[in-house]
């Protein structure tokens, strides 16, 4: 019986580890531009007259899912690091995928469809929208790549 | 009025302490934690706060007390009386037909509605869209039983809001962390887009300048407090979930 237990399931944890990256992911980007960009650098306004009812909304989901998302998590982390299942490697893909996706979601969905605030009000945006969403590009991709790389075979973490 | 509310405020905690050393001496039980003590009386202060305060004087012209009132009152207060699990202290102080009587309560279908995920919710987030998008915001300033209705309303809410989100206590309608997540999310995202509409459209007779301040207050003191519960909400699953546990119980 307590072989069942030692012996893990690789396939249940791979899951939980992708889970995990991805929600911590999505939850950190949305800390990151809450901090840095609303907070300290105060280049994203709180509200903007041209936001729309839809990007209100959307944004208000997307704030609270982020928010749950950071927690959630990292406790999904320890439930995998506890049972000794953590693939690094994996986990990290996983945290630059769901950080990438969520980041074009905002600069292109958001900012751009939906009028939600823009990155900075300044006469020409371009640039920064272009840095935003390609960053988020590369996040994706260097994500996905490190997914693949660590799919199947797992490199196991022992704490 | 204030001092009504300290005596009650002093009251409540008294017959708490009162509850906890006197079921503490009762030999099959545990001692009951001192951190209970802690949250019980810190919520009472919340809800004194909120009500008798300074904070409850100012709300009447200024839209930031008044939004840090309903934090008080409505979130945080509600929060801590919740973690001082007061119907396990009640159903361990009382004499066991009393205790039984409470406990058939607990269980009956109205509780089980009123419990539930969703119409907590509803009651909760529900209750303060209504408050800050019809002219009730201003009727309430006009009139002492409104006021009163509606401040009851937003700390009952909560206190519902927060029992049917984290099982502190005995429950007996439960729910899966799965489905208490969900209905959590969409009532944050509830509060939060409501905070965006309150610093976008003021209600009736607030500035926009202490709306847009009142607001952001909103929104980040709500973000901080649900962070709490949502932490709660995650570390019961943790705990749940936790794969030694059958084996640690054998081996002892």
């Amino acid at each position: 019986m307590s072989a069942k237990h030692i012996q893990p399931n690789r396939h249940h944890y791979t899951k939980r580890t992708l889970w995990s990256g991805l929600l911590f992911g999505i939850g950190l980007a949305a800390f990151i531009d809450e901090t840095i960009f609303h907070q300290l650098l105060r280049w994203h306004h709180f509200y903007d007259q041209s936001t729309t009812d839809v990007g209100l909304i959307s944004d208000g989901f997307f704030h609270a899912f982020s928010w749950f998302a950071t927690i959630g998590g990292l406790f999904l982390f320890a439930d995998v690091r506890r049972r000794n299942g953590l693939s690094l490697t994996r986990w990290w893909g996983g945290v630059l995928t769901g950080a990438g996706a969520f980041q074009l979601y905002d600069g292109i969905i958001q900012h751009k469809l939906m009028g939600l605030h823009q990155i900075r009000y300044v006469e020409n945006i371009l640039p920064y929208d272009l840095v935003w969403n390609i960053s988020a590009v590369l996040m994706i991709i260097t994500g996905v790549f490190l997914l693949k790389r660590s799919s199947g075979k797992g490199e196991i973490f022992h704490a | 009025m204030d001092a009504g509310i300290i005596v009650l405020s002093l009251l409540l905690i008294g017959l708490y302490i009162g509850g906890g050393i006197h079921s503490s001496r009762i030999r099959h039980l545990h001692r009951w934690p001192w951190f209970r003590y802690v949250c019980w009386t810190a919520g009472v202060f919340c809800v004194w706060g909120a009500t008798g305060s300074t904070i409850a004087d100012q709300a009447h012209h200024d839209f930031r007390a008044h939004m840090l009132g309903h934090l008080l009152l409505g979130m945080l207060g509600p929060l801590l009386l919740v973690l001082a699990a007061p119907v396990t202290l009640l159903l361990r102080t009382l004499p066991v037909s009393a205790a039984r009587n409470v406990s058939r309560l607990l269980r009956s279908s109205y509780a089980g509605f009123i419990t539930h995920p969703v119409t907590a919710t509803v009651l909760n987030i529900g209750g303060l869209w209504l408050l800050y998008t019809t002219p009730l915001y201003s009727m309430m300033h006009g009139n002492p039983w409104i006021h009163g209705a509606v401040h009851l309303h937003v700390f009952l809410a909560g206190v519902l809001f927060t029992t049917a989100m984290i099982y502190i206590d005995p429950v007996a309608h439960r729910f899966s962390f799965l489905y208490r997540i969900v209905v959590f999310i969409f009532a944050l995202a509830g509060h939060g887009i409501l905070s965006k509409y309150v610093y976008a459209f003021p209600p009736d007779g607030v500035p926009q300048l202490q709306a847009e301040e009142g607001a952001k207050l909103m929104y980040y003191g709500g973000d901080v407090i649900d962070a709490a519960i949502i932490f709660i909400l995650c570390l019961h699953w943790y705990k749940a979930a936790a794969p030694e546990k059958g084996r640690e119980t054998a081996r002892r």
